[in-house]
This record gives C-alpha cells, sequence and structure tokens, in this order.
C-alpha cells in the first residue's frame, strides 16, 4: 500500500533518473569503449591527431582495408599464445572451484553445527588469514617452492588459491548453514544416518544456492587472480591476467600494444557473461556477511 | 557433533589453510632474519702484449658454492628491519640531528622508500573509503526507487567496476586517460594545454589512482548498503510520513541510523582491502612516483634470478603489523556478534 505522500516528486524522480545515468555510464562506458577500441589499430586506439580516430577507423582502414579489424585477436591467440594462457586459466578455475567447494562444504557444516567453544576461535582465525595481503604470503612460499621444485607449475597455484580461499569460502557456507534448521539432519541421525551420510543426502540437497554463490566467488578469486598467479607460474605457464601484465612490459610485444587491449577483451566477456546469469547469488553472497536476516 | 567427527570434517579445510596461510607467514618471518650472501670477490692477473693488470672479479665457482651451502643466505637478526629500505632508523637519527626544522626532516623522511610507500599506502586508504561509502549510499538509495523491470539490469551495469580483476579495471581506465586516449584528450582540450597529461606529476598520478579506488571499490559498498535498504523497518516510516516527514527527514532520520552498522563493517572491509593495493600500480605504470607496501613486496621477488627473499620478508612482516591494526575493530566488532547470539 503505497500512500499519496510516499510517491515521488517529479522533481525527484528526475535528478534521480539522471544520476542513475550518469553513474550507469561512469560504470560501464570504459568497458564498451576497450571493446570497441579492440577492432582498431594502434594508431587509432592511441591517437595523437584526434581521439574520434577510434570511433571511425581512419587509420585502421589505411593499414588493413577496413574501418575495424581482428588482427589484434587472431595474432594475440595464436601468435602471442593466448590460447594457452586461456587454456591455463579454464584448468585453475575449474580445480580451484571444485577443491575450494569440497573442502569449504565440510569444514563449514562442521563448524555450524558443532557447540563447542573451539569454533569461535576457528572462525575468528580464518578471518586474520583473510585479512593477510596476498602478496606477504608468496613471499613466504617462494623459497621453500624453490627448494622443493614445486615452483612454477599448475598444481602448486592451484592448491594455494584453494587453501587463500578457503577463509572466505567457510564464512561464507557458515553463514548459510547456520539457515538450514538443526533438526533436519537431527532427524537423519536418529533414523540411523552417520554424520556423513547426513550431510551428504540430507543437507547437501537444500544447499545449492549457497554452494552456487561460493562457487562464484571461488570463480572470480581463481579467475582474476594476479599475485599468486604472475609470481608461482613459470611464464609458460601464465594464466590470463599476468599473460596481459606480460604483453605490456617486454619490449619484443612493445609493437603489439593492441595484443594488451584484445586480451583484455578475450577475458573480460565470459567473466561478464557468467555474472549476467549469477547476479542474484552474488549479491546474495556478498550481503551474507553484512547483513541479518 | 562429538570432536572426533569434526576432526574429520574439518581437517582438509584446517590442514590448507595451516600448511598454506599458517606456514608462510613464519616462513616470512624466518626469511627476514637472513640476508643474501655476498658475492666472494677475487683478484686476477691479466696479461697481454701491453702488461699486465689486475682485475677484481666476481668468484663465481665460490659464490654458488656458498649460495648452495646457505641457500637462505647467512643469519643478519632483525638487521634487515633497521636498514635504509625498510624503518632505516640510522638515516633518521642522521636526519634528525642535521635538519634545522621540522618540515626539512619530514622531507627527508617521506624520501625513504619504506615511508614513502607507507604514505601512499595509507593515503590512498583513507582517501578512496569516505567516497566509497558516500557514493554508495547514493547510488543504492537511487536504485532503490527504481521499478523492478529496470532493477535487474541497472544493477548488472553498476556491478562491473568490481567484477573485473584490477588490473584489468585499472588497464581500460589507464588507456582513456592516456594522453592519446579519449578522457586524457578531452582534459587537455578542457584546460587548454597540450602537454598537460595525468602523468606528469605525482600529484596527478596518485590523484588518478585514487578515482580508480573508488570506480572500483564504489559497487561493493553499493550492493551492501542496497540489501541493507530492503531491511529498513517499514513501520517508523509510515508513522514519519503521517507525522508529515519529507523524504530527506526519513532518509536522514530512519534510514540513516538503520545503516550505520553496516558502514561501519563496509568501512572496515574498504580500508583492508586497499591496503594491500599492488595491481593499480601496475596497471597505471605509476611505480615511479606510487609506491605501495605490496608494490615493494613484488618489486623485491619479481625478478626471476636474483629474488631478495629478506628484505622481502620484512616488508611482509611490518605489512602484516599494518594489517593487524586495521584488522583489531573487525575482530571486536564479531566477537560482539558472537556473543549476542549465543
Amino acid at each position: 500500500m503505497e500512500s499519496k505522500i510516499n510517491r515521488y516528486s517529479k522533481q525527484l524522480i528526475l535528478i534521480n533518473s539522471l544520476f542513475i545515468i550518469i553513474w550507469l555510464v561512469v560504470s560501464v562506458f570504459p568497458f564498451i569503449w576497450t571493446f570497441w577500441g579492440s577492432f582498431k589499430v594502434k594508431a587509432d586506439f592511441f591517437s595523437r591527431a584526434d581521439w574520434m580516430f577510434a570511433v571511425t577507423g581512419v587509420n585502421t582502414l589505411i593499414e588493413t582495408g577496413d574501418t575495424s579489424t581482428v588482427k589484434a585477436y587472431v595474432e594475440s591467440w595464436t601468435e602471442g599464445e593466448f590460447w594457452k594462457a586461456t587454456l591455463n586459466t579454464i584448468i585453475i578455475t575449474i580445480s580451484v572451484v571444485t577443491i575450494s567447494l569440497f573442502l569449504g562444504t565440510l569444514g563449514a557444516y562442521a563448524l555450524s553445527r558443532s557447540t563447542y567453544k573451539y569454533t569461535f576461535w576457528i572462525l575468528i582465525a580464518a578471518l586474520i588469514f583473510r585479512a593477510m595481503p596476498h602478496i606477504t604470503l608468496v613471499s613466504g612460499y617462494l623459497f621453500p617452492f624453490f627448494q622443493l621444485n614445486v615452483w612454477g607449475i599448475l598444481p602448486t597455484t592451484i592448491i594455494v588459491l584453494v587453501a587463500i580461499n578457503q577463509p572466505f569460502t567457510l564464512w561464507l557456507l557458515y553463514s548459510f548453514f547456520k539457515t538450514v534448521p538443526k533438526e533436519l539432519d537431527e532427524s537423519a541421525l536418529i533414523d540411523g544416518c552417520s554424520y556423513f551420510q547426513a550431510f551428504r543426502y540430507v543437507i547437501m540437497p537444500v544447499m545449492w544456492p549457497g554452494v552456487i554463490t561460493a562457487g562464484l566467488f571461488s570463480m572470480m578469486l581463481a579467475y582474476n587472480d594476479f599475485t599468486v598467479t604472475s609470481l608461482l607460474l613459470n611464464q609458460q605457464n601464465y594464466t590470463m591476467v599476468p599473460k596481459i601484465n606480460a604483453y605490456l612490459g617486454t619490449i619484443e610485444h612493445s609493437g603489439n600494444y593492441m595484443w594488451a587491449v584484445s586480451s583484455v577483451v578475450s577475458a573480460t566477456a565470459p567473466l561478464f557473461m557468467i555474472i549476467m546469469f549469477f547476479q542474484r547469488q552474488l549479491i546474495s553472497g556478498l550481503t551474507a556477511g553484512a547483513v541479518k536476516g | 557433533m562429538p570432536h572426533k567427527t569434526f576432526f574429520w570434517f574439518f581437517f582438509p579445510s584446517g590442514l590448507a589453510m595451516l600448511l598454506f596461510i599458517g606456514l608462510p607467514i613464519i616462513s616470512s618471518f624466518f626469511q627476514s632474519l637472513h640476508i643474501e650472501p655476498e658475492q666472494i670477490l677475487m683478484e686476477v692477473e691479466k696479461c697481454d702484449p701491453f702488461g699486465c693488470k689486475t682485475e677484481t672479479k666476481v668468484d663465481i665457482e665460490a659464490t654458488t658454492k656458498l649460495q648452495e651451502e646457505q641457500p637462505l643466505g647467512r643469519f643478519n637478526g632483525l638487521g634487515t628491519y633497521g636498514d635504509r629500505n625498510h624503518l632505516a632508523f640510522e638515516e633518521i637519527k642522521e636526519a634528525w640531528g642535521n635538519s634545522s626544522s621540522m618540515s626539512e626532516f619530514i622531507d627527508i623522511l617521506l624520501n625513504l622508500p619504506f615511508y614513502k610507500a607507507l604514505l601512499f599506502t595509507l593515503t590512498f586508504c583513507f582517501a578512496v573509503t569516505p567516497p566509497v561509502v558516500v557514493l554508495g549510499f547514493i547510488v543504492a538509495l537511487s536504485i532503490n526507487t527504481l521499478t523492478k523491470s529496470l532493477k535487474g539490469p541497472t544493477i548488472f551495469g553498476v556491478i562491473l567496476p568490481m567484477i573485473v580483476t584490477p588490473l584489468i579495471g585499472s588497464l581500460v581506465l589507464f588507456w582513456m586517460i592516456d594522453a592519446k586516449g579519449i578522457l586524457g584528450a578531452t582534459i587537455q582540450y578542457l584546460f587548454d594545454d597540450p602537454n598537460l597529461s595525468l602523468k606528469s606529476s605525482s600529484q596527478l598520478t596518485w590523484i588518478t589512482l585514487i578515482i580508480y579506488g573508488i570506480w572500483h571499490n564504489t559497487p561493493f559498498a553499493f550492493v551492501v548498503f542496497y540489501a541493507a535498504l530492503q531491511t529498513v523497518p517499514q513501520d517508523p516510516i509510515e508513522a514519519a510520513i503521517i507525522d508529515g516527514a519529507s523524504r530527506y527527514e526519513r532518509v536522514r532520520h530512519i534510514v540513516i541510523p538503520h545503516l550505520y552498522p553496516v558502514a561501519t563493517f563496509i568501512i572496515l572491509i574498504c580500508l583492508m582491502d586497499n591496503f594491500r593495493v599492488l595491481e593499480p600500480i601496475i596497471g597505471f605504470a605509476a611505480e615511479g612516483v606510487a609506491q605501495s607496501l605490496s608494490w615493494m613486496i613484488y618489486n623485491d621477488l619479481r625478478s626471476e634470478n636474483k629474488m631478495l627473499f629478506g628484505s622481502a620478508g620484512a616488508t611482509s612482516m611490518l605489512t602484516i603489523i599494518g594489517v593487524a591494526f586495521l584488522l583489531t575493530p573487525v575482530l571486536i566488532r564479531t566477537w560482539r556478534e558472537f556473543r549476542t547470539e549465543r
């Protein structure tokens, strides 16, 4: 029931819409601009003469015979070996999500069902671990990993990312498990299930929303990571994000600045699509820790 | 749940955290107590038809041997913490004795690498957080008034800057702000100065980085505020309407007090996350004028053949102390929440 006074005045609606439109432009325009520019040549995207060249593609027309080109994409994927980086990202992301969820659901279920005081201290420890800057952890890994000869390969990075991801996954799933009534697994236990059976056949089937949310966050962490992947992987095993950074830095690619631009688009597009699909879960996860009820 | 069952359920997750978060911190500390071995020099006499010269050369064989014997280098105690690249005790003492005025002393102090990085890190943290909270709140209020069909797509657009990794986000902005990009060119046109570039002075670079920080962090504040707005009780608002309160008064006296705890949560998370700022500095190629604590560690570790484990370890420990300061309020808050729950 909306009372008459509660309706918004015309002025307010106008200011409001204007503000939202401006804010949307600020948030979205950079991505549209980069997407559009990735089909141009460098002389257009970074035009000294006139930035309108990036829209119209004057130099692109001169250099390639058309106003837009996929040259940068083709070159970065083949010559720049971006396909390899993509493959590595896919392997790392899938492994991290699977292992994180497996460990996280088990741990968080135990934390939510135990009534002893140590669960509180474990959760506090997890909170402290979550606050550690990743780079300080990496500085601790490098030396032992060199000594053990496990530096530079994918499995090491996967385990490290899983571990770094655990504190957040535990907290998130813990708050989801808390919303599942205890009576549910208690009745299963009375019927003769073991704890693991109760967890597997009674609790997990009603936990899918929480699991999807936690999986989404694990995915974003693994997919987006730069600190860990750039320092723990060797150049051949780079994932997308450090690969893009490598395109920018090295001298041999200096002429191919557009490789980085097109790779940014290649790396961002799948992520945006996934988020578009799972937006609701993402938001519910972000707020789980902040808002009660 | 019995202890034994709990143990087996929690064991894999706990082991992963202990091995890859707990141990590295200890390993970092251990590294910080050591310093890279010095290169062993030897004198070589080189003779050619025009005479003989003695040259000092690195004795590669002996150096490698020493490195194999002591891969971590020699024990240095807390020496690394006090050297020029970290807390720089001697340099400070000297500057204190030699500088004639306070401002001169501060000048010298802020040119020391560690203090320079600390200043940037703290400036970044405390300049980004307040606008993020205010903007996030305003965006949440605005979007909350939209009709339902518009909400979904709008929210998707608004959260994009948060989803992309900071490196990509900063690159996307950097390419626009570049003197040859759309924003950079427009700014030059507006100020009628063809040499104006956001990279030209350190202040402008800092401002660019801070603007990036606000752009990247506001969606997070928005999402949390937006969710909290859904839980604002309707009864007091209706009562206020009946009493004739304006929309502004309702927001000021009912909505904002309800959101205070959420705002503190956002502030704390924002401070903690921005304290580790690293990727934007790389993305904006701002290493020259803006270094953060994380960047110092990254810089020590990135060259593959000569990593400075000791130096990186010491900076890591100092960073962790900084994080501990920021973390204390969060811990107190969690502690209280737990106590009220039980």
